[in-house]
């Protein structure tokens, strides 16, 4: 039986195969997933915002996109992957509650997405596929033995991207 | 601005007997709608790591019932009253008349009772609130979810994690005599909001 490791909320693992990595319930937040195909080592990164820059000073950088993902980065290259061979996918960034007159955190779901390819691009990665959006929640997993990113949903099914 | 984690023990005192008489008037609405005796527990006022949250409602994969609503005025915040999705199916079939068991999905007209009952229940919570700090607080239209813990509890802890990494809730579980209903009622504060309240009662 291979690993099953949990990722919480603002938080990030990394491991090789045959280990998978899973992040229950997603809403607006991300799950960022790395992956180098060849050394069959990656990791998973939950984040809730987008931007540490606009938001008070935080003790856990891996609550952020831009500074949780190039913390991923490094650990899965330390821990034997080729940056170069490393591609990501992501998915979540879901709206949960409809509001006409919603504020911008409401709508956070759709920036959280936009801020993780956007750091991800600056970082060299690829995103090779991606499932955000919608009004609905996540749980996501990655397999490590073949990258297949799997989501679950609770009216949705279930899919690999 | 008193931050939240400043707090001395006689103003989360002050807080706790507020949320107790706004849950007393929320369960007594409760208990109407459904004719059924409604307990409580005395309100929770915790600080907690905002990753740990969805745990106080069975963990972030739990298939619950969300309705969320947001508090305007001069101390805004959230509401979220949370059940499992079995007890949301008991009340809904009650509130329409239907045999227990009936519900298997939530129409537009079951959706609609249950924020419906997310309306009152936070009106008498937050009349509560208005009697003892003069602190109108006014609701959103209530917006409703079926999905997982995690996934719905994240609408406030974003909005919290841009400030910190710990929320305040102020939490109170519902339960009727028969356990056919329970519930979680959360008012949860937006950073900032719970200075003004605690100052407006006046308790040091």
């Amino acid at each position: 039986m291979a690993d099953l490791i949990k990722v919480g909320m603002a938080d990030y693992k990394v491991g090789r195969s045959p280990s998978t990595l899973i992040s229950y319930g997603l809403g607006s937040c991300i799950g960022v997933s790395l992956y180098d195909p060849q050394r069959k080592i990656g990791g998973l990164l939950h984040i809730m915002l987008p931007d540490s820059t606009q938001a008070r000073s935080s003790d856990n950088p891996a609550k952020f996109a831009d500074t949780g993902i190039p913390l991923m980065i490094n650990d899965v290259v330390a821990l034997g992957a080729s940056k170069a061979r490393l591609v990501a996918k992501i998915a979540g960034g879901a709206q949960m509650f409809a509001f006409s007159n919603a504020t911008d955190i409401m709508k956070v779901g759709n920036r959280n997405a936009e801020s993780c390819k956007q750091i991800l691009r600056r970082n060299g990665i690829r995103v090779i596929a991606e499932d955000t959006g919608g009004t609905y929640g996540r749980t996501v997993s990655i397999d490590l033995s073949n990258g297949s990113y799997k989501i679950k949903t609770i009216d949705r099914g279930e899919k690999s991207i | 601005m008193i931050d939240e984690f400043d707090l001395t023990p006689n103003q989360l005192d002050a807080l706790r007997e507020i949320g107790n008489v706004g849950a007393g008037n929320s369960a007594t609405a409760l208990s109407q709608v459904i004719n059924k005796k409604i307990d409580m527990n005395v309100p929770k006022v915790s600080l907690i790591p905002i990753d740990e949250v969805p745990d106080l409602v069975g963990g972030p994969d739990a298939i619950i019932v969300g309705v969320f609503l947001r508090v305007y005025g001069k101390a805004p915040g959230n509401i979220l009253f949370l059940m499992p999705k079995k007890s949301a199916f008991y009340l809904v079939d009650d509130l329409m008349g239907r045999p227990h068991g009936t519900t298997q999905t939530l129409d537009e007209m079951d959706v609609s009772a249950l924020k419906e009952v997310g309306n009152i229940l936070t009106g008498s919570y937050l009349n509560a609130f208005f009697h003892f700090t003069n602190i109108s607080m006014i609701p959103s239209i209530p917006s409703l979810a079926v999905d997982m813990a995690g996934a719905i509890l994240n609408v406030v802890l974003a909005m919290l994690g841009q400030m910190g990494d710990h929320a305040v809730v102020i939490e109170t579980k519902f339960l009727a005599e028969d356990d056919s209903v329970n519930g979680h009622f959360f008012l949860v504060p937006d950073p900032g909001s719970l200075g003004i309240l605690v100052k407006a009662v006046g308790v040091e």
